[in-house]
């Protein structure tokens, strides 16, 4: 405890010492890729970015490892390389989060998670998270449908001058038998049009070890058993495609991914069980394009399509328990037009119409088929007035549902979930007080609902179909603050948020009837949350070659349960209570240091006490986690090729943590990884 | 520069945040402490030193765990098992399933760990551990433990299918000496006149049509170990106990949809079912000629759990309350998951299992049906096991 204490110190003030010593520094080399909050002009209130060199010399593996670094963001990490990875914001639960790949919503109507342990960095350039929605009008009806929403924007071709062709190949290796290739060709056919393509395999075993080790009273062990988790492997393949055309005041791109996976599901680790062999397989397809032109002066046009085929199976084959191996089929087309006109220079207006379309088949025995429609139509404007920046949007969301008989018995009743309209506001505000200083206000009221999952409504035995909508209330209130400096300080920029959310109607799972393991789906719950985020991020000329970029976020939540039980008694155990998995307090930080053709990063991760459970009681308590990343990388040249060889450690300390109860995060672990681009 | 100074005044600060939060460090982790209350002010005068009571733990949450109530100092003490056995790694386990005492010995069969624990009945001091996947219910005779379990040998014919089996245990040297092939899915068993008694489930079977589940007792002869007929009784059995006459009550869980959970007399002189008692049942227990019985079922039109408390007089058949709870607690408890009554006091103890996910209540009523007291337990508490004086 004191070594980790004595180094995150160390570290500290070194960097302290630093910003003491260096006062007069000059440079006319700026680094632009740089962790930043960065502003929009369209946007009413900026949204938290990682891009560029800051994401790629993260240590981060997948998106989920990125997001971490976030405010206002917790991860529910199930532990390696093929574990499930979720995100949840501001304590509203996942299932409110809108993902989006490259402006287009990835959709799971089945249970409504996406698990972003899926989406490796290799060719993600920038994500940005908006809590709310984008606050700007031009865009889909559906970046208006979540209470949060994630950008993913993957790598568009770029060329030098010269340039018809850019070649990049790269492979990683390192801690849990990881082996991850990957190639990526870019194609210029001509000056407006280009081509894509990148693809990247992954394996693991996902072996790793780890430890449990508890105490007596007195500090002497109870116990202390390492193993190696076991049955985590993964075979992961994934392929994009890109087309990318530039048109007459606008552009187009069309885009196939493919992915598909063999991994091993490591599970719960419990007495007497310390290995499990189910195991799983997802092949997810897209296809999707985009289109966007400004027709007149005053009108912009924007049209996205998408078609998405999605295949899972399931398979336990541990012969002491019951035999499961079920698939499921998953497909949506989706087509979305935004247009927006301007009124005024600064007054627009958005009109936008969503049209979506799902359905799930399986061949589990009592399968019922769904199929649901969705019409989404929004209606926005904004408005810019002097001090003021507003942003009003109104959403309405009609649902339609069928279903059809599937593998049900002729005695099964089956039927489909009533049709929903649901109309949701939100009201975004920004004002900037005084001309020449870079400060600025934000306020944001939103008023958003996630539907009901497939698994919510139908699944065998636990759906209910007379489920409501989950409802979220959002209430905002920060500030924003940004300058560049001339000195050695290069820019910094710090913003802050209190908010107040509210989810109503949350969907729980209720104990059903005898015998365990039979819930039924409930809209019961209530939760209310109380949160601060804080972030600040800097970029420091040290000396004329060094530099240091500095980002520390801070999030602190109150996120208690009121749900009303029928009990008094146990009411009282968990009514009030820290909701499962919440820290009161967490935070990050990144440093990284620029010299030359070197980089060296760290980063830190801190989740605080929490609990498992809304009974915070000590046998629920969770300790806090943290973990020190380290990576150092250096970019060499040789003729035409350009080379960069990083080395990456990961949980320095070898701390032994588990994220979720009774599954444990793997030690101290290392990755070495070499590309080459021309 | 002056303001650039105050800005890093500012960064400073925020360092000085994070170093602060560190201060909120891991530590290393104590294992659980028991937690004690006094409930009862007054000495419960019975045969009994005490008792025990399983909590089953929501599966995969490892959180199994064994409470205990004594009788002399009206305590009970909440998780004891992981500061009697400190060493033991993860604790007792993940979904305890039954809890039993047999001479000197507890048992606790822990249905997701694959193993029944043994321990000393009166310390809870572990003594060893006997491993039977998907394990579930254990009776016992002549010095032998019988142990039901799910995972007995796959058929894949053209479907997966695999029945159950019962293992003859040495309680003793704790070693399994054979093996039962029963139905598919045995729940619980009873051993009475030379016989053991096994409720087949087919639950594994069942979940699509109703007729998939198996709906017979085997019957297996102690002395050569094997299932010597079948008995019908309906779908989708789960307990079976003797009354005091030798008789056995074997209740159904039904199939969730139409077929409601019912109770039947099975005559043990004419081996078959002779009666039938048309209320649901969840679980009971029979003390002399009182059957105490509640039970939980989901209803598709209140969308709500239907709750009932009835006491059967074995000896007529006749539902003879239709709430054993008589002074409104019954309108508190969300989910009655365990049921217990003292055969020398006839107080009734019922486990409220809540949420599932969180604490449970331990509710005690009078022989009335007033409440006396109520605790807090470990999550979904269930099975309860009376500690005999003289051992």
């Amino acid at each position: 405890m004191f070594l980790h204490r004595a180094f995150y110190t160390t570290i500290l003030f070194s960097f302290s010492v630093f910003c003491f010593a260096q006062n007069k520094l000059d440079s006319t080399l700026m680094l632009k890729e740089v962790l930043v909050v960065a502003t929009h002009y369209r946007e009413v209130i900026p949204s938290q970015k990682l891009s560029g060199e800051t994401l790629k010399s993260l240590n981060s593996f997948s998106v989920a490892d990125a997001i971490r670094y976030f405010s206002g963001v917790q991860i529910k990490d199930y532990g390696g390389i093929g574990g499930l990875k979720t995100v949840d914001m501001r304590s509203m639960g996942t299932n409110h989060m809108g993902i989006f790949y490259d402006g287009i919503q990835l959709g799971n109507a089945q249970n409504g998670q996406i698990d972003l342990g899926k989406f490796s960095l290799d060719n993600i350039e920038e994500i940005s998270l908006y809590n709310g929605q984008k606050s700007e009008i031009f865009q889909s009806a559906k970046d208006f449908s979540a209470s949060g929403t994630v950008y993913l924007r993957s790598r568009k071709p770029r060329f030098t001058d010269t340039q018809q062709d850019h070649l990049k190949t790269s492979l990683k290796g390192g801690s849990f038998d990881l082996l991850n290739p990957s190639v990526l060709w870019e194609h210029k056919i001509s000056n407006k049009l280009s081509t894509s393509f990148n693809a990247e395999y992954i394996y693991s075993s996902g072996r790793y070890k780890f430890r449990y080790k508890r105490v007596l009273q007195d500090g002497k062990t109870a116990y202390d058993t390492t193993a190696i988790r076991q049955n985590g492997d993964i075979h992961a393949l994934r392929a994009e495609a890109g087309i990318y055309g530039i048109i007459d005041k606008g552009f187009w791109n069309t885009k196939l991914y493919f992915y598909d996976s063999e991994r091993g599901i490591p599970g719960a680790i419990v007495n007497n069980v310390w290995k499990r062999s189910q195991r799983q397989w997802d092949r997810n397809i897209f296809l999707q394009s985009s289109w966007q032109k400004s027709i007149t002066k005053n009108y912009d046009l924007m049209v996205n399509v998408k078609y998405a085929n999605d295949f899972m199976r399931y398979l336990n084959p541990d012969t002491t328990l019951l035999h499961i191996d079920n698939s499921f089929w998953q497909q949506e087309v989706y087509a979305s037009v935004a247009n927006k006109y301007s009124i005024l220079k600064n007054w627009d207006i958005d009109l936008s119409g969503d049209f979506q379309w799902n359905t799930l088949n399986s061949d589990m025995a009592g399968f019922i088929r769904p199929t649901r429609l969705t019409t989404l139509i929004a209606a926005a404007s904004a408005i810019s007035w002097t001090h003021f920046k507003i942003q009003g949007s109104l959403l309405a969301t009609l649902v339609n549902e069928r279903v059809d008989r599937g593998n049900t018995t002729a005695t099964d009743t089956v039927s489909s979930a009533p049709n929903k309209r649901e109309l949701s506001p939100a009201v975004f505000l920004s004002y900037k007080p005084f001309i020449n200083i870079p400060l600025s206000f934000r306020a944001f009221y939103k008023h958003i609902f996630r539907m009901p999952t497939f698994n919510d409504l139908y699944y065998t035995d636990i759906g209910n179909i007379s489920l409501k909508p989950e409802y979220t209330h959002q209430y905002n209130l920060g500030f924003y603050y940004s300058k560049e400096y001339k000195g050695w300080i290069k820019s910094w920029q710090a913003q802050a948020d209190a908010y107040y959310n509210q989810v109503t109607d949350k969907i729980v799972a209720v104990p059903k009837g005898n015998g365990m393991y039979r819930w039924m789906m409930m809209n019961l719950g209530t939760v209310e949350i109380k949160g601060i985020d804080v972030s600040t991020s800097s970029l420091i000329a040290l000396s004329k070659n060094l530099f240091a970029n500095v980002k520390l976020s801070y999030t602190y939540q109150k996120a208690q349960d009121f749900t009303k039980r029928k009990s008094e008694e146990l009411q009282k155990i968990t009514y009030g209570g820290q909701i499962p998995y919440i820290p009161w307090h967490n935070g990050s930080a990144i440093i990284g240091l620029m010299y030359k053709d070197w980089r060296l990063n760290y980063s830190f991760i801190y989740v605080g006490e929490r609990y498992h459970n809304s009974a915070n009681i000590p046998e629920n308590y969770e300790q806090p986690w943290y973990t020190h990343d380290m990576s150092v990388a250096k970019t060499f040249s040789y003729k035409k090729w350009n080379g960069k060889i990083s080395l990456e450690i990961n949980n320095l300390l070898s701390q032994d943590y588990e994220v979720v109860l009774n599954y444990p995060m793997p030690k101290r672990n290392y990755k070495l990884a070499v590309s080459f681009e021309i | 520069m002056k303001r650039i100074n105050k800005h890093t005044y500012i960064g400073t600060g925020l360092s000085l945040l994070f170093i602060l939060l560190m201060n909120s460090c891991r530590e290393d982790i104590v294992i659980d402490t028991p937690v004690s209350t006094q409930v009862d002010s007054t000495q419960t005068k019975t045969d009994y030193s005490g008792f025990y009571l399983l909590n089953e733990g929501n599966m995969g949450s490892n959180k199994s765990t064994l409470d205990y109530y004594n009788y002399s100092t009206g305590i009970y003490t909440k998780n004891i098992y992981a500061s009697v056995n400190p060493t033991v790694t993860k604790e007792l386990g993940d979904v305890g399933n039954d809890l039993q005492i047999y001479g000197s010995k507890l048992y606790a069969v822990i249905n997701c760990s694959n193993k029944v624990e043994v321990m000393d009945a009166k310390t809870a001091k572990r003594i060893g551990q006997i491993d039977i996947p998907n394990c579930r219910y254990i009776r016992f005779s002549g010095g032998y433990a019988y142990i039901t379990s799910y995972a007995g040998p796959v058929e894949i014919n053209p479907n997966y299918t695999q029945k159950g089996y019962v293992a003859k245990v040495d309680t003793a040297t704790l070693q399994i000496v054979n093996t039962c092939i029963v139905g598919y899915q045995p729940d619980e068993l009873e051993i009475i006149g030379g016989k053991i008694y096994v409720a087949n489930s087919g639950g594994y079977m069942g979940a699509s049509t109703t007729s998939g589940y198996e709906r017979t007792v085997s019957v297996i002869d102690l002395n050569t170990f094997t299932e010597e007929k079948r008995i019908d009784v309906d779908y989708n059995l789960h307990r079976i106990r003797a009354d005091k006459r030798g008789d056995l009550w074997v209740t159904s869980r039904g199939d969730y949809k139409t077929l409601p959970s019912r109770l039947y007399f099975l005559d043990r002189a004419k081996q078959q079912v002779t009666d039938t008692v048309k209320i649901p049942v969840s679980e009971f227990c029979i003390v002399g000629d009182s059957l105490y019985a509640y039970s939980v079922s989901w209803s598709y039109i209140t969308y709500t759990n239907e709750i009932s408390y009835a006491i059967v007089n074995t000896k007529t058949h006749k539902v003879v309350s239709n709430n054993f709870i008589t002074d409104g607690t019954d309108k508190q408890i969300e989910i009655p998951y365990g049921i217990m009554v003292n055969p020398n006091t006839k107080d009734i103890y019922v486990a409220d299992a809540g949420d599932y996910v969180s604490p449970g209540l331990l509710y005690c009523f009078d022989k009335n049906g007033k409440k006396k007291w109520s605790v807090q337990t470990g999550d979904i508490p269930a099975h309860f096991a009376l500690l005999p004086k003289k051992e």
